[in-house]
């Protein structure tokens, strides 16, 4: 005689076994408001309609950005030297067109010589880390993944 | 333009603009966004004071 207990477990992992993960086809908005979201932050957002998330994004990120620039924050240049000064440069770059207005116009092209300079930098790095995870998603809301 | 924060204040604005990402982008609904943004900055904030508790008794 089987026990309950075992005809139990088996109905289980047959459900498991049923239930199938949702389907997220790749659209062409999945792809274009990640893209847009790291050039301008919180622009993804805008794009898919998410307004109030969207400037919130902005407004954190830039401000993020400019705060490490007034504490005279260093910005990474591309380079293949040391590991850390690579993904300082990783890092900088998520901020998007804020990191090319900034090297275009030559801000942040300071070496940190004391505390602030350094959270500056931290600052920087940071903001564009975040304004990743917001281009993140903006993928996943345009996959539908997320309301 | 220069901005002059301290060590503090620094550490208070990051928490504040890392807490709205973090609420925005980690949950669905709005209102758990804004308590997960609460939460991530109570958590940022307390960690502050408590890193610098710890090292004022190390420093005694």
């Amino acid at each position: 005689m089987a026990k309950p207990t075992t005809d139990k477990k088996a109905d289980k992992s047959k459900n498991a076994a049923a239930v199938t993960e949702p389907e997220y086809p790749l659209t062409t908005m999945a792809v274009v408001a990640p893209l847009v979201g790291w050039l301008i932050p919180g622009a993804g957002h805008i794009l898919l309609k998410r307004y109030g998330r969207g400037i919130l994004l902005l407004v954190s990120v830039v401000a993020m950005f400019l705060i490490g620039l007034g504490m005279q924050g260093r910005i990474y240049k591309p380079n293949g030297g040391d590991i850390l000064d690579i993904l300082g440069f990783v890092g900088d770059v998520g901020s998007g067109a804020l990191y090319f207005v900034a090297r275009i116009m030559d801000w942040g092209n300071v070496m940190a010589a004391n505390a602030a300079a350094d959270y500056g930098k931290t600052f920087l790095i940071v903001a564009g880390l975040l304004n990743f995870i917001a281009a993140a998603d903006a993928h996943h809301i345009a996959l539908g993944k997320k309301p | 333009m220069t901005i002059n924060l301290s060590h503090f204040s620094a550490a208070v604005v990051f928490a504040l603009f890392a807490s709205v990402v973090f609420g925005i982008t980690q949950r669905n609904s709005t209102i758990e966004q804004v308590r997960y943004g609460f939460y991530c900055f109570a958590l940022f904030v307390g960690g502050v004071f408590l890193a610098g508790w710890v090292m004022a008794l190390i420093r005694r």
